[in-house]
């Protein structure tokens, strides 16, 4: 399946060049959007990612949906980058090592059940 | 505008019934509506029906068609889709019918078939309710989220897991006393502490059961109620319904839910009460957490305090202000597409007085109804308000 607009995004963060959409008055979204989600500015600017994010929360998944069946138990996080924020597995970091304000840089895995792309986080290297 | 009586309520018993059939489930809650209502199966105009993942679990959409068959009438019937608040907005939109004067006599109610798919698809199933590219493809399970925002409270306002356990001990005993509930079995604290991890900080007993069940109700305006001389006390009197971003991701709290409280104040403007005239509660605890991010969103508790209610006393039947005396979803069950309108079945007997509960709240005058949708992007609130 192609997702417009998503799958260069995803592509994008892949290579490292990681975007967001930015309104005229700042606000952050992310692709396929055609309108500002917080103010319906209809003018987005695509504007770098920042390189690192932080964890505002997580929770490790020991009953997975069948897309995950091969990932369990995996730890989710949210993490704000600048603007946004983003929503991704976290990967080469240790559970009791995952904390709230923990620094994480973005890029792109493969889901071991589907082989899909997905989001990933990584501790940022110092 | 009419003012909107609740004219019959019906449900069926909540649990585990994977050899049934939706529209034999969604007949039995309709039927038994219809009994209580005694109205003439002629005066029915319209149904409204909530339902969530009819698709997947039977293969079956266009069902509003197959429930009005169950249901014995012939009119048009609808279905509505919101996730776990389906059934709210179902319910709505027929109080929406009825004042405008568009019709006197509908039927809203709701059903889910769940336990005829595995866990695991259940839980596929359930994730579709949030956001496809954005959360479900990073691993975003219905617990999973609402772990994510439980943690993500305790962060910002304290309260911990034995502070969960207390509400999921509290909704089990109140479920004790209600025939139609899932669980008729108490639970401890620490056998809350001790379940299984689902999704951490959340355990299986922070977690509402996979559960098959239909429920019912007949809305009358008041001049019909008065011309067939009906016997309908309850008076809906406030409704609301509130939006949010469909991605935690993209909200500026993660610990909080505005939908909530732009439903709740919209039902509460709508009935002229405040916060405080509140006797009782039913809230969409789909997780013990979501209890505690209900109540502060319907303005019953400042934010921070909601999560010691239960444990305080303050929301048990004894307390207060009784929160889910039906059990909740926690244990009455969470037939998801049926809940909404189950709520209002609960909050009806409670407030009339024929409810295995209403004993907790023989002076309530005034209940509130609570149906959230994915992690509370829907909100639908209702005032209803019993004569005395």
């Amino acid at each position: 399946m192609t997702d417009t607009g998503y799958d260069e995004w995803l592509a994008a963060i892949a290579d490292g060049e990681g975007y967001y959409l930015a309104c005229p008055d700042g606000h952050g979204s992310l692709p396929p959007r055609r309108s500002c989600p917080h103010c319906g500015a209809a003018e987005l600017t695509a504007k770098p990612l920042p390189e690192t994010g932080e964890i505002l929360t997580f929770t490790e998944v020991h009953v997975p949906a069948p897309n995950f069946a091969d990932e369990a138990p995996y730890m989710t996080a949210i993490a704000s980058f600048g603007p946004v924020k983003l929503t991704g597995v976290v990967r080469d970091l240790p559970a009791d090592e995952v904390d709230l304000g923990t620094t994480v840089s973005v890029g792109v895995g493969e889901n071991a059940t589907t082989d899909e792309q997905l989001l990933v986080f990584r501790p940022a290297s110092e | 505008m009419t003012d909107v009586r609740i004219a019959g309520v019906g449900l069926t018993k909540f649990g585990s019934h994977p050899e049934r059939t939706g529209r034999d489930l969604f007949a039995e809650a309709a039927l038994a509506a219809r009994e209580d209502a005694g109205v003439s199966r002629d005066d029915y105009e319209e149904i409204f029906y909530g339902n969530f993942m009819g698709e997947l679990a039977e293969k079956q959409g266009h069902q509003g068609p197959v429930m009005a068959e169950a249901a014995g009438l012939d009119c048009p019937a609808t279905r509505y889709e919101q996730a776990c608040a389906s059934a709210g907005v179902a319910f709505r939109q027929a109080v929406a019918t009825i004042r405008s004067g568009a019709a006197d006599v509908v039927l809203a109610g709701g059903m889910e078939r769940m336990n005829n798919l595995g866990t695991a698809e259940v839980t596929q199933s359930l994730a579709i309710a949030a956001d496809e590219l954005f959360e479900v493809r990073a691993g975003v399970t219905f617990p999973g989220a609402y772990a994510l925002m439980a943690r993500a409270y305790f962060d910002a306002f304290g309260g911990d897991s034995e502070d969960l356990a207390h509400i999921a001990v509290k909704n089990h005993a109140n479920a004790m006393q209600n025939d139609y509930a899932q669980f008729h079995r108490e639970i401890t604290v620490e056998d809350a502490l001790e379940s299984p991890v689902v999704a951490d900080p959340l355990t299986l007993y922070d977690a509402c059961p996979i559960t098959d069940g239909a429920s019912a109700v007949v809305l009358v305006s008041d001049d019909y109620a008065e011309r067939h001389g009906l016997d309908a006390p309850v008076t809906v009197t406030g409704s609301g319904q509130g939006g949010d971003k469909a991605a935690l991701q993209d909200r500026p709290h993660l610990a909080r839910t505005p939908a909530a409280t732009k439903a709740a104040d919209a039902a509460y403007a709508d009935a002229g009460i405040a916060p405080d005239d509140v006797d009782v509660a039913e809230v969409h605890d789909c997780f013990t957490i979501a209890e505690v991010l209900a109540l502060e969103s319907l303005g019953l508790y400042d934010h921070g305090e909601g999560v010691g209610a239960a444990a305080r006393g303050e929301t048990t039947r004894d307390g207060d202000l009784p929160v889910n005396l039906s059990g909740g979803l926690k244990a009455k069950g969470h037939p998801v597409g049926a809940t909404g309108t189950a709520q209002i079945v609960e909050m009806t007997k409670l407030l009339r007085g024929d409810h295995g509960n209403s004993d907790a709240v023989p002076d309530a005058r005034v209940g509130v109804t609570h149906n959230a949708g994915g992690t509370v992007a829907s909100a639908v609130v209702h005032v209803l308000e019993v004569d005395r």
